[in-house]
C-alpha cells in the first residue's frame, strides 16, 4: 500500500507517483506535521500550539511555519522562556479542558521540564482516581549534525519510556507523523511526540483528510524470513537501505518499525521473531537502558526458545554528542553498520 | 582639529515606584475598621464562624485519627483557618481550585465532601476524585509546582472567554521555587484571570521565613511580574475576604492577576511527621496565640450579638456530628482492589496493561 511504504528517496516516491497518475498526494514529513495541526485546530477549538519560536518566521523548521496567521497569536503562542514552568502552564490548560500542543526545538530541552512531565503530567490521572486527566501533546525534536553536539542533539525517549503514565510516539514516514499527531492530539493522556530532524525532508503520500494512526500499533515495512530488523524512527530508512545489500548475501531481512515505543507492539515483534529466529533492534538512542534494552528484555521474556543466535543491538555509544565533526562521524552510523551486524549475526552461529 | 564640547545635564530618573500595602480589618479584640469592612450580612458571618470551627474539629480529629494509626500523614492547618476560609468564601463553585497540601479550611468551604477529605489522607487515592460539581484540582505536595498548572487553567479561561478566576495556593516555601516564579511571569505577562493566595504561615518544615527570601514582603515580589501583590493580616477573616473579592473582581474583568499574601502563622507542627519544637521557639508560638483568627470573630460577634454560649455549644456540636459521621462513612468504604492500581495510570487500558492485570492475579 503506498501509505505503509517507505520511501528511501525522493525520486523513488516520484517514480511511484508518476506509475500512480493519480491519487499519490505526496508531502514531506514537515508538511504533513503542519497540516495534521491546522486540520486538527480548525476541527477542534480546544487545539493550540505553544512554545518557544512556534511563530517566528522559521517556525519550528517549518512545521509550524504560517499557522500564527491563520489561527492567531492565542492559539499560536509564543512563551517566555521557562521550559519546566510552562509545562505546568501547559499541563493546566489541559486539566482546564483544553487540547495543548507543546513544541521544544531540540529535545534537550525536556530534561528542564522533567519535574512537571514526570511528577505532574504522568501522574494527576492516577492521583485522582481517573477525575483528571491530562491531554497533552510534548514535541521534540532530535537533532543531528551542524556541531549540535552534547546539549543539542540528545535522543532521550528511553527516559520518557520509562515513566508509568506516559505515551510515546516515534513516527518515520510523513503518512504515519500525520496520523500519529492526529491521534496523539484525541489522546486522553500525556503523549511525548519524538521526531527526528533528519525526518524533515522525507516524502511520502498523505491523504488529504484527517485520519488517525493507532497510537501502539507498529508496522512491518518489509516482509523477510530470515531476520527481524526493529527499527526506531529514522532509522527505519537506515534498515530499508539495507535490505539489498543483505539480500545480495542471501538474507532475507523483515523490518518493523514500532512507531510507537509506548505501549509498545510486542505482539508484532514477537510474532516476527518467532518466525525468522532472529532479532537485531536499531536506535537512535544510547544502549543502555535504552529502548533497545527493552525489545531485548520483551523478546528475550516471551519468545526466547524462537531464537537461533543472541539478540544484536546497534545503538549509539554510550557517549555524549561529540561536537568535533571528525567525532561525530565515528559516533554515528548508517545502513553499512546495520549490514555488518547482521552479516556478523549470520557468521557467529 | 576643531572639538565640540557641551555639558549636559542627566539627572536620574525614577521609572517605577511601588508601594506594598498591609491591610487589616478586624484586631484581636473583635473590633474593626468599619471604613473598610466588606459587604457581609450577619448569615455570612455566622456562616464563616461555622465554617472555622468545623475546620478546626476536622483538623482535630485527623491529629487524633492519626495518633491512633487509623489516617496517614496528616498537615494540620491549625492557625491558618481564617487564611483558608475567608478566600474560599469569596469563590464561586464556578472557579477553579489549586490546592497545595495543607488547604482543608478551603475544601470544607467550597462543600468538599468531609468523608472523601479523611480518605484522601488515609491514603485513598478515590479521595481526591472531586465531585462533578466542584472545580478543586488535585492536592499538590510537590512544593509550587501548582502554580503554573493555575496559569495554565487561566489561560484556557480567557482563551474561553469565561467571567470565572483561579486561585493558586501556596505557603511561604512555595515563592522560592522556580515554578512560582515561572507561573507568575506568565500570568503577568498574559494578564490572566488568577489569584496567588499566599499563605506565608513563617515555617516551610523548619526553614524560617527570613531564611526564604531576602524581601521584607512576599507581597511585593508581585510587582516584579507587573502586577499588584497585597499583604493582609491573615488571621482577620474580613481581610482576607475582601482582599480575595477584590482580586477575583478584578480578574474576572479581565484586570490580570493579583498576589495576596497572607500573614499568618502554623500554630502546629509541619505535618504529622514532624517536631516543630525541636527547631522554633516556644515564646513564637506564644506570641501568635491571641492573635487566634476564630478568637477574635467570636469576639467580634459577640459584641454584635451574634455569638452566646448556647450558639457555640450548638455550632460544636453540629460541626462534631458532621465530622464524626464523616469518619464513620470513610471507614465504611470497601478497600481497593489490588488490580486497581492500573485502572488509572491512563485515561484508558492500554493492551499491555491489560495484560499485566492478567498475569498480577
Amino acid at each position: 500500500m503506498p501509505w505503509t511504504k517507505v520511501y528511501v528517496d525522493k525520486s523513488e516516491f516520484e517514480k511511484a507517483a508518476q506509475l500512480q497518475k493519480e491519487g499519490l498526494r505526496g508531502l514531506t514529513f514537515r508538511e504533513a506535521l503542519k497540516e495534521a495541526t491546522a486540520q486538527m485546530m480548525e476541527k477542534d477549538d480546544r487545539v493550540f500550539v505553544m512554545g518557544e519560536g512556534v511563530d517566528d518566521p522559521g517556525g519550528i523548521f517549518g512545521s509550524t511555519q504560517g499557522l500564527h496567521k491563520k489561527f492567531g497569536k492565542e492559539r499560536v503562542m509564543d512563551l517566555p522562556i521557562a521550559e519546566n514552568g510552562m509545562t505546568g502552564v501547559a499541563i493546566g490548560a489541559a486539566m482546564a479542558g483544553m487540547r495543548p500542543i507543546f513544541v521544544h526545538m531540540r529535545m534537550d530541552f525536556l530534561p528542564m521540564c522533567m519535574d512537571q512531565i514526570v511528577n505532574h503530567a504522568a501522574k494527576w490521572c492516577y492521583m485522582t482516581g481517573g477525575r483528571t486527566n491530562v491531554p497533552l501533546v510534548i514535541r521534540s525534536i532530535i537533532g543531528k549534525g551542524w556541531g549540535s553536539a552534547a546539549q543539542h542533539s540528545q535522543a532521550l525517549q528511553a527516559l520518557f519510556m520509562h515513566i508509568p503514565g506516559l505515551k510515546v510516539v516515534m513516527p518515520s514516514t510523513p503518512y504515519d507523523v500525520k496520523g500519529l499527531m492526529v491521534s496523539s492530539i484525541q489522546d486522553g493522556n500525556p503523549v511525548m511526540f519524538i521526531e527526528h530532524r533528519w525526518l524533515y525532508e522525507q516524502i511520502g503520500h498523505v491523504p488529504e483528510e484527517i485520519y488517525t494512526v493507532p497510537i501502539g500499533k507498529g508496522i512491518v515495512r518489509k516482509q523477510g524470513k530470515d531476520v527481524t530488523v526493529v527499527a526506531v524512527s529514522n532509522m527505519v530508512y537506515e534498515a530499508m537501505k539495507a535490505v539489498q545489500p543483505l539480500e545480495a548475501e542471501g538474507i532475507d531481512v523483515e523490518v518493523i518499525d514500532p512507531r510507537t515505543i509506548k505501549p509498545l507492539d510486542e505482539d508484532l515483534i514477537i510474532e516476527s521473531v518467532k518466525k525468522t529466529g532472529r532479532l537485531v533492534i536499531v536506535d537512535i538512542g544510547w544502549k543502555t537502558c535504552g529502548v533497545s534494552a527493552e525489545i531485548a528484555a520483551v523478546v528475550a521474556e516471551k519468545a526466547f526458545k524462537y531464537l537461533k543466535a543472541p539478540v544484536k543491538r546497534v545503538t549509539l555509544p554510550d557517549v555524549p554528542t561529540p561536537n568535533s565533526p571528525v567525532l561525530e562521524d565515528a559516533y554515528y552510523f548508517d545502513y553499512k553498520r546495520i549490514v555488518s551486524s547482521v552479516k556478523e549475526m549470520f557468521r557467529e552461529v | 582639529m576643531v572639538r565640540f564640547e557641551r555639558t549636559i545635564n542627566m539627572p536620574e530618573k525614577i521609572l517605577e515606584s511601588f508601594n506594598v500595602k498591609h491591610l487589616s480589618i478586624l484586631d484581636e479584640k473583635g473590633d474593626t475598621d468599619e471604613s473598610l469592612m466588606p459587604s457581609l450580612s450577619d448569615t455570612d458571618i455566622k456562616m464563616m464562624y461555622e465554617l472555622l470551627v468545623l475546620s478546626r474539629t476536622f483538623d482535630h480529629q485527623a491529629l487524633n485519627l492519626q495518633r491512633e494509626g487509623r489516617i496517614g500523614s496528616y498537615a494540620p492547618i491549625l492557625g491558618q483557618e481564617a487564611s483558608q476560609i475567608g478566600s474560599a468564601f469569596a469563590l464561586e463553585k464556578t472557579d477553579w481550585i489549586f490546592p497545595s497540601f495543607r488547604e482543608i479550611g478551603v475544601y470544607i468551604t467550597m462543600g468538599y465532601p468531609l468523608h472523601m477529605l479523611f480518605q484522601y489522607w488515609s491514603g485513598d487515592e478515590r479521595g481526591v476524585k472531586t465531585p462533578e460539581e466542584l472545580n478543586i484540582f488535585p492536592v499538590c505536595v510537590p512544593v509550587g509546582t501548582q502554580v503554573p498548572h493555575a496559569a495554565g487553567a487561566a489561560m484556557a479561561i480567557k482563551y474561553k472567554n469565561k467571567r470565572k478566576a483561579v486561585a493558586a495556593y501556596f505557603g511561604d516555601g512555595g515563592t522560592s521555587e522556580g515554578d512560582f516564579h515561572e507561573g507568575m511571569n506568565m500570568a503577568g505577562v498574559f494578564k490572566l484571570p488568577v489569584v496567588f493566595i499566599c499563605q506565608n504561615n513563617h515555617w516551610a518544615i523548619s526553614v524560617p521565613r527570613e531564611k526564604q527570601t531576602a524581601s521584607k514582603t512576599i507581597a511585593q515580589k508581585a510587582f516584579a511580574y507587573g502586577f499588584e501583590g497585597i499583604q493582609v493580616d491573615g488571621n482577620d477573616i474580613f481581610a482576607v475576604y475582601k482582599a480575595t473579592k477584590d482580586a477575583l473582581d478584578k480578574a474576572k474583568k479581565g484586570e490580570g492577576p493579583t498576589l495576596i499574601e497572607c500573614f499568618t502563622y502554623r500554630m502546629s507542627d509541619h505535618t504529622t511527621s514532624d517536631d516543630a519544637s525541636r527547631y522554633r521557639f516556644k515564646e513564637e508560638l506564644e506570641a501568635w496565640k491571641p492573635k487566634d483568627p476564630i478568637l477574635r470573630l467570636r469576639l467580634f460577634m459577640e459584641k454584635k450579638g451574634l455569638w452566646t454560649g448556647q450558639y457555640q455549644k450548638e455550632v460544636e456540636g453540629r460541626a462534631k456530628e458532621a465530622v464524626d459521621e464523616a469518619v464513620k462513612k470513610e471507614e465504611a468504604i470497601e478497600h481497593p482492589e489490588p488490580k486497581d492500581m492500573f485502572t488509572f495510570t491512563f485515561e484508558k487500558l492500554t493492551q499491555r496493561q491489560t495484560k499485566q492485570i492478567r498475569d498480577f492475579q
